[in-house]
C-alpha cells in the first residue's frame, strides 16, 4: 500500500517536472494548485472550557497539485493532520497524527464525454440523493474513489454513471456506491430538430437519478438490506422573470445508526419558486424530508460517509453572534419554508439617495413531522404537514446604504427561535433571541478603511416538552448564557493589510459568581488578527480567546471547542 | 484493481506527452457551470474577443464578496467603455443558497455575467481555496493578477492592471 503510494507520487513528479509552463488558467500544459497550512497553540483555560492539549500545538494542512494538458488532466492532494486542530473529527489525526495522499484522479475530457478514475466529486440535481464534495474548513470530504463517466451524446442531454467507495478520513467506507443521472435541457435538446421549437423566454429542464449502495449484512440479530436503492426526479423551468424548481427523492428502507434502525422508507420533496426583475428579487422555498439520512456505511454517524446532501432551509448568517444558534437539518424528519426578498431603491430616489439603498428581508420556519410509532422498527408520519414541534424560526431585515464613496452603513435586526434540545443536544431547552447588528465602513484616505461592527443579542432560555409546551427555564439550566455583546474594529490598507480586534462578551450569563459553586461566567472573549495578502498568498496571524460554538460553512456545521492561544494560517494558489 | 488503476494512470500520463494538435485553444479549463436560466455552460467557451476578463468567485453569504462586487458594479460601465473588460462572477453557493443567486443578483442590479458552480468543478480547476478570489486573465488565458480577499481600494489596483493589459494589446 505504502509502496503504491510512493509509486503514484513518482509518476506525478515525472509528469510535473516534464511540464514547463506556469500561471495559466487555460487548459494547455501546466501545473497549478493551492495549499493551506493552519497551526494553533493551545493554552488551558478552564473558565471557557478550553482543555489542556498534550501536544501544545497542532497543525492541519493540504496541498493540491493539478496538471492539465489538452483534454487530459490529473491531480493529487496531500493532507496532514499533526494532529488535527481541536474540533476537527478525531479520526483525521488518529492516535499519532496522519499524513498522506487522500485524493488523486486522472481525467480525459472532450466535448462529448469525460472519463475520470480516482476520486471524484459530483452532485445529482439538488443533491437529495447524491452529492460528494469537500469542505476543507470543516474537515469534510466524502469523495467517491472509483470511476465516473459523463456523456453528452446529443446537445442538451447529459448522462452520468459512477461507481466507487467513499472516502472516510484516511480510508474508504465499507459500502460500494453506484449511481446514474440523466439531465435533459429541453431547449437545447429540441434545437437538434429545428430552431425555435421552444421560445427562448421559456426554459425547461428535467432530470432523474438513481443511486444504490451495497454493504454486507453481518448483523447477528437483524436482517438488514444489503442493497439499498434511492431515486429522484426533478424539473426546473423559467418563464420570463419567474422560475420554478422541484425535486422529489425516495429511498428504500435502510436501518442504520443514524436513523435509529428504522425500517421505514425515506422521502424528500423540495419546491422553490422565484421572481426577479432588475432591482427586485424574491425567492420562496419549501422542503419536507422524512428518514432521508443516506450513508454508505450503516454504522456511520455525524459527518461521516453521507451519500446525499440535505441543506438547512434557513438563512446562512455570517455575523458572529448569529453563529451562536445556527440551524442544522434534521435528516430524520422535518418540514420547513423559507422566503427571501432583495430590493434595491434606485439611485437618485428619495430612499435610494445618490448611491442606492438595499433592503433584504428573510423568514424561515422549520417544524418536526408528527409521527406515531407502529412497532419498534416502523412508524407512520405525516409527510407534508407541519408537526406540533417547532424546531426553528428566524426573521430578519437588513438595510445597507452607501452614503458616499467613503461612507457605508449596514444595519440589521433579527429574531430567532432555536430548539436546542432537537437541533443540538437534549437538556438545553429552547432559546428565543433578538439580535441587532450595526456596521459602519469609512474610507478616510485612499485605500485605507476603518470598519466597525457592533452586535447585541438578548436571549431568553426556556424549557420545552415533547408536545411543544414552553415553560420558564430553571435558572440553572445548562448553557443559560443569556445576553451577548460583540464589538469589532478593523483597519484595512488595500491591497495587503487587514488588522482587526474584536471582543465577545457574555455579560448576561446567569452565573455571575454568586450562584452555587460556579465561577463568574460573564466572560470576555477578546481576540485579534493580522492578515497580510499578496496576490493569492494569504498569511493570517490570530491570537486570543475564541468561544466555543458551531462553525457552519455552506449547509454543514461543525462544533468548534473554545480555545485560547495563537493561530497561524497560510494559504495560496499557484 | 489497484494495479489496473495505476496502469491506467501511467498510460494516460504517456498519452498526455504525445504531441497533439490543438484545434481550438480555450482560455479557461473545462468545467460545467450553470447560467441564471439553469442552462449548462462549459467554461472552456468563456471568451471576450481578445480583451481581458475578470473572473470573481463569490457566494451570497460572503460579505466581503458582496462589498467587492457592489463596488465593481458601480465602475463596470466605465471600465467596459474604456477597456472592453468583461467581468464574470461565479457563485460557489451550494444547494442551500443557490436558489437565491438569481433573485440576489437581480435585486442588486448587477450587470455581470453570472454563473453557478454548485459542484465546485470550476472552483477546483481554478484552484480557488476561499472566496472572494478574483483573477485577471489575458486573451491567452494567462493569469495576470489574482487576489484572495477584498479591501476597499483593491479595485484601483485591478483597474491599473486592466489598463496596462489593454495598452499592450492596442500597440
Amino acid at each position: 500500500m505504502k509502496c503504491l503510494r510512493l509509486f503514484y507520487l513518482l509518476v506525478y513528479c515525472v509528469i510535473f517536472v516534464g511540464s514547463a509552463s506556469y500561471g495559466f488558467a487555460q487548459s494547455d500544459g501546466g501545473i497549478s494548485g493551492n495549499f493551506q497550512i493552519d497551526a494553533q497553540t493551545y493554552k488551558e483555560d478552564t473558565l471557557i472550557g478550553a482543555e489542556a492539549i498534550a501536544e501544545k500545538m497542532r497543525s492541519n494542512g493540504f496541498l493540491n497539485l493539478n496538471f492539465t494538458k489538452g483534454a487530459f488532466s490529473t491531480g493529487i492532494r496531500y493532507e496532514m493532520y499533526l494532529k488535527e486542530l481541536n474540533g476537527f473529527d478525531k479520526n483525521l489525526g488518529g492516535e499519532n497524527g496522519n499524513t498522506g495522499i487522500t485524493y488523486r484522479y486522472a481525467r480525459y475530457s472532450t466535448e462529448d464525454y469525460e472519463v475520470t478514475v480516482g476520486n471524484t466529486y459530483e452532485q445529482f440535481g439538488n443533491g437529495l440523493i447524491y452529492r460528494t464534495y469537500a469542505e476543507r474548513g470543516l474537515g469534510l470530504d466524502n469523495s467517491l474513489d472509483g470511476a465516473k463517466i459523463k456523456l453528452t451524446p446529443v446537445k442538451g442531454l447529459q448522462v452520468i454513471g459512477l461507481i466507487g467507495r467513499q472516502r472516510t478520513f484516511f480510508n474508504l467506507g465499507a459500502g460500494i456506491v453506484r449511481g446514474g443521472d440523466i439531465d435533459l435541457g429541453l431547449n437545447d435538446f429540441l434545437e437538434n430538430f429545428g430552431q425555435g421549437i421552444l421560445p427562448s423566454t421559456f426554459q425547461l429542464r428535467v432530470g432523474a437519478s438513481v443511486v444504490s449502495k451495497f454493504q454486507k449484512d453481518s448483523d447477528p440479530v437483524l436482517k438488514l438490506p444489503e442493497n439499498v436503492l434511492g431515486y429522484a426526479t426533478r424539473m426546473s423551468m423559467s418563464f420570463g422573470d419567474f422560475s420554478f424548481n422541484t425535486e422529489y427523492a425516495f429511498k428504500y428502507n435502510d436501518p442504520s445508526a443514524a436513523n435509529n434502525l428504522t425500517y421505514n422508507n425515506g422521502k424528500a420533496l423540495l419546491l422553490s419558486g422565484s421572481y426577479s426583475t432588475r432591482g427586485l428579487g424574491i425567492n420562496v422555498s419549501m422542503k419536507s424530508i422524512d428518514n432521508m439520512d443516506f450513508r454508505s456505511d450503516r454504522s456511520a454517524i455525524l459527518t461521516n460517509l453521507p451519500i446525499n446532501y440535505l441543506p438547512a432551509i434557513a438563512k446562512n448568517y455570517t455575523y458572529r453572534l448569529l453563529t451562536l444558534y445556527p440551524y442544522a437539518t434534521q435528516n430524520n424528519g422535518e418540514i420547513g419554508i423559507q422566503g427571501d426578498l432583495f430590493y434595491t431603491f434606485e439611485k437618485g430616489t428619495l430612499l435610494g439617495g445618490k448611491y442606492g439603498t438595499m433592503i433584504t428581508l428573510n423568514y424561515s420556519r422549520v417544524h418536526g413531522l408528527d409521527t406515531t410509532q407502529i412497532d419498534e422498527f416502523t412508524y407512520n408520519s405525516e409527510f407534508l404537514k407541519f408537526g406540533k414541534r417547532k424546531y426553528f424560526e428566524d426573521m430578519g431585515i437588513e438595510i445597507s446604504k452607501t452614503w458616499s464613496k467613503e461612507f457605508k452603513t449596514n444595519i440589521g435586526f433579527m429574531q430567532q427561535y432555536f430548539n436546542k434540545d432537537v437541533v443540538q443536544t437534549p437538556g438545553y431547552g429552547l432559546i428565543k433571541a433578538s439580535i441587532i447588528v450595526a456596521e459602519i465602513a469609512y474610507t478616510f484616505a485612499p485605500k485605507q478603511t476603518i470598519r466597525m461592527e457592533l452586535q447585541h443579542m438578548s436571549a431568553k432560555h426556556l424549557e420545552i416538552d415533547n408536545q411543544g409546551n414552553e415553560s420558564d427555564a430553571l435558572p440553572n439550566l445548562d448553557g443559560n448564557n443569556g445576553n451577548w455583546m460583540y464589538a469589532l474594529l478593523e483597519y484595512t490598507l488595500a491591497p495587503s493589510w487587514f488588522i482587526s480586534a474584536f471582543n465577545e462578551w457574555n455579560y448576561g450569563n446567569y452565573y455571575d459568581g454568586t450562584k452555587g459553586d460556579k465561577p463568574d461566567l460573564r466572560i470576555h472573549y477578546p481576540s485579534g488578527n493580522v492578515i497580510w495578502v499578496h496576490d493569492a498568498l494569504r498569511v493570517q496571524l490570530g491570537f486570543g480567546r475564541i468561544r466555543g460554538g458551531v462553525l457552519c460553512v455552506g449547509g454543514v456545521c461543525r462544533v468548534v471547542p473554545a480555545s485560547n492561544g495563537f493561530s497561524l494560517s497560510i494559504s495560496s494558489s499557484f | 484493481m489497484k494495479r489496473i488503476l495505476s496502469l491506467l494512470f501511467i498510460s494516460l500520463a504517456i498519452v498526455s506527452f504525445t504531441p497533439t494538435e490543438d484545434t481550438k485553444k480555450s482560455i479557461f479549463p473545462a468545467a460545467n457551470v450553470k447560467n441564471l436560466k439553469g442552462e449548462l455552460v462549459n467554461t472552456s467557451t468563456f471568451s471576450n474577443d481578445g480583451k481581458p476578463i475578470v473572473v470573481s468567485f463569490w457566494a451570497t453569504w460572503c460579505k466581503p464578496c458582496i462589498q467587492e462586487l457592489t463596488t465593481l458594479n458601480g465602475l463596470y460601465e466605465d471600465w467596459k467603455k474604456e477597456t472592453g473588460v468583461k467581468i464574470i462572477i461565479v457563485s460557489t453557493d451550494d444547494a442551500r443558497t443557490a436558489p437565491k443567486v438569481a433573485p440576489f443578483v437581480n435585486g442588486k442590479r448587477w450587470d455581470f455575467d453570472v454563473y453557478l458552480d454548485e459542484n465546485g468543478d470550476f472552483k477546483r480547476a481554478m484552484n480557488v481555496n476561499s472566496v472572494p478570489h478574483s483573477f485577471l486573465i489575458d486573451k491567452d488565458g494567462k493569469v495576470i493578477a489574482q487576489h484572495n480577499s477584498y479591501a476597499p481600494g483593491d479595485e484601483e489596483k485591478l483597474y491599473e492592471e486592466i489598463k496596462k493589459l489593454t495598452a499592450v494589446s492596442d500597440k
